[in-house]
């Protein structure tokens, strides 16, 4: 499965053989657990083991929680009160739940700024980088979706605002609203078919989670300095990796217990910290809370839907081209998509002939620029639709899009990076001393 | 080429398309019930106009009543409120469409066009912003009409939108005067 070269699983006693000669399902876990893993990697490489916890607490939490809630428009804000109030220990599982979310997009977002300054997109690990986008926007699905179901007031218009976005497309817009809503307003058909797909998304994302790290065992693990692993025989490698089990395993459950131990505290003292006061109202058509926003790890691409009004000339000077198919409420819904895009882009926008930020000086403080921009699109998304927050969200926007569609691509044109190390053991050795390195070495073989 | 091989190649050639082809459109067959299931079932579409008893709305209020799962607002406006619509200019309207779903597509966006009544007082549109579907808070606004929460859509006292994200005026749905105080809405 891996391209580096390692020892592959030998199975011993007869039952064992009998096994893998039928199916060799000894030998993949063998080969899955035992990855030869770049022994440089820092704390940022943690956060793969945080996220595919956080996929099966969602899955087991989710699973219990549909026993006690009713999909229905009259009794679904009941039935999670009931959850809430009534089924034992139902209110810390659905605490769980709720700010299970959090920390999975919280993970997420660190995981991608991970890849994004470490080059992890990059050649040959392009596939790996695009099933994470296609992960990441299966989960806004499911998060979205999920957020519908105690049909609260935000529930309630939080849907209606979001399938409008499908409503902003020319031409097809109006109907495909109705189709996604089963209805001309939302209402009953919508609440049962999101709570099906809120079902059914998660054990997709499980699927491609599988395909996620089949593609980065097949390229090997990025590592902070972007150096690949040498490939030239068994003992080189083992030069340059430690064996996923037990070292990477344990620094990761260290790590976990960390952010758990947060996670606790939060779910404990301060479950609804994150959520709106809004959502335990029950739903109601007829009046929309005074401040509608979507949940905290919506808001920079919520920033960049409500950025582009029908006063920026960029959005003018389209409409104009377009003959005014696209309005500035389609430009929007494009610009929000676009954000997520351009991301997916990255392999083929980066220019650089270095991989990892830490040897790309210039790239630095651009990518420092771009998490600040990140954020400060969070926060902007957060505000009420007027000044100056519109022209904070619409610079913020913009940074967005120049930093994938004009300074990566330039970057790599005008940089003068920095020599990375030869090899991923004399970075090691340079951090450790070549004696502490070494010793691992031998005893994981 | 001989005769044999060009008549088996072509038979040969026929049975690959025709099985192709046959795949293709029962697969199409398979797959569209399980789009189209949904699209609104007969229930949905089956929701009947409803008649709104007006004859308790005062003048300078409004009422909204849910018709066919959305929010409409019916308002009784003031003779101040239809002065400062119908002193706009239309031309620097940023939709300049009635959005009347009562009158010939394309008529101009003037007052008189979207109100329900002669006079004017009526006023009967879909509380929903064309923007993405938020409902629109009354008496607010820069232009004294309407107030989209959400995105900070503006419209005036005629529903028309005059700033903001939103693309089109609040629509004017299918309505009528059933009687003096009896509006017919559907």
């Amino acid at each position: 499965m891996s391209g580096i070269p390692h020892d592959h699983y030998e199975p011993k006693s007869n039952f064992a053989k009998g096994v893998e000669s039928r199916l060799p399902i000894i030998g993949l876990l063998y080969t899955t657990l035992t990855a030869p893993t770049p022994k440089n990697l820092n704390w940022m490489w943690i956060w793969g083991i945080v996220l595919t916890f956080t996929l099966g607490l969602q899955i087991v939490t989710g699973i219990v929680l549909v026993m006690h809630y009713t999909p229905h428009v009259d009794m679904a804000f009941a039935s999670v009160e009931h959850i809430m109030r009534d089924v034992n220990g139902g209110h810390m599982i659905r605490y769980f739940h709720m700010n299970g979310a959090s920390l999975f997009f919280f993970a997420i977002y660190i995981h991608m700024f991970r890849g994004l300054y470490y080059g992890s997109y990059k050649a040959p690990r392009e596939i790996t980088w695009i099933i994470g986008m296609l992960i990441y926007i299966m989960m806004m699905g499911a998060g979205f979706m999920g957020y519908v179901l105690p049909w609260g007031q935000m529930s309630f218009h939080g849907t209606a605002v979001i399938t409008g976005l499908f409503g902003a497309i020319p031409f097809i817009g109006e109907s495909l609203q109705t189709w996604l809503l089963g209805a001309g307003a939302v209402g009953q058909p919508a609440l049962n078919r999101f709570f099906s797909l809120h079902y059914l998304l998660p054990f997709i994302i499980a699927g491609l989670v599988i395909v996620h790290i089949w593609a980065f065992h097949s390229t090997g693990n990025n590592n902070p300095t972007g150096v690949e692993v040498r490939r030239g025989s068994k003992e080189e490698a083992a030069k340059d990796t430690l064996p996923f089990w037990p070292y990477f395993v344990i620094k990761d459950l260290f790590a976990l217990a960390i952010i758990l131990a947060i996670f606790m505290a939060v779910v404990g003292f301060m479950p609804n910290y994150l959520g709106h006061p809004d959502n335990y109202i029950p739903a109601n058509a007829l009046v929309t809370p005074t401040h509608i926003v979507p949940e905290w790890y919506y808001l920079p691409f919520y920033a960049i839907l409500r950025a582009f009004t029908a006063d920026v000339w960029a959005v003018q000077l389209v409409s104009f081209l377009s003959f005014g198919i696209i309005d500035a409420k389609f430009f929007g819904v494009l610009a929000m998509f676009g954000a997520i895009f351009v991301m997916a882009l990255a392999p083929w926008l980066d220019t650089s002939s270095v991989r990892s930020g830490r040897f790309r000086p210039m790239f630095k403080w651009w990518f420092a620029l771009l998490v600040v921009d990140f954020i400060v699109l969070m926060w902007a998304g957060s505000r009420p639709a007027e000044f100056p927050y519109d022209w904070i969200s619409l610079i913020g926007a913009t940074y967005w899009f120049a930093y994938f569609l004009i300074i990566l691509p330039i970057l790599g044109v005008i940089e003068k990076p920095l020599t990375p190390p030869a090899t991923i053991e004399d970075d090691f050795n340079a951090h450790y001393g070549p004696k502490d390195g070494g010793s691992a070495t031998s005893s994981a073989e | 080429m001989s005769h044999a091989d060009d008549h088996q190649g072509t038979r040969r050639d026929f049975i690959y398309y025709a099985t192709a082809g046959a795949g293709a459109v029962v697969t199409g067959a398979a797959v569209w019930p399980l789009v189209n299931q949904m699209n609104p079932s007969a229930d949905v579409l089956a929701l009947a106009s409803i008649r709104v008893d007006v004859g308790a709305v005062d003048l300078g209020t409004q009422i909204t009543v849910l018709w066919q799962g959305k929010p409409v607002f019916l308002r009784a406006r003031t003779p101040e409120e239809i002065a400062a619509a119908r002193a706009v200019d239309i031309s620097s309207l940023p939709d300049q469409n009635a959005e009347n779903e009562n009158l010939v597509a394309g008529a101009d966006a003037s007052d008189e066009n979207r109100a329900l009544s002669e006079d004017g007082t009526w006023l009967v549109q879909m509380g929903i912003c064309t923007h993405l579907g938020c409902v629109p808070l009354g008496e607010e606004g820069d232009f004294g009409g309407w107030f989209c929460p959400c995105h900070g859509s503006h419209y005036d006292t005629s529903g028309r939108i005059r700033k903001g994200p939103a693309p089109r005026n609040l629509l004017v749905p299918v309505a009528a005067f059933v009687d003096d105080t009896t509006i017919k809405l559907g």
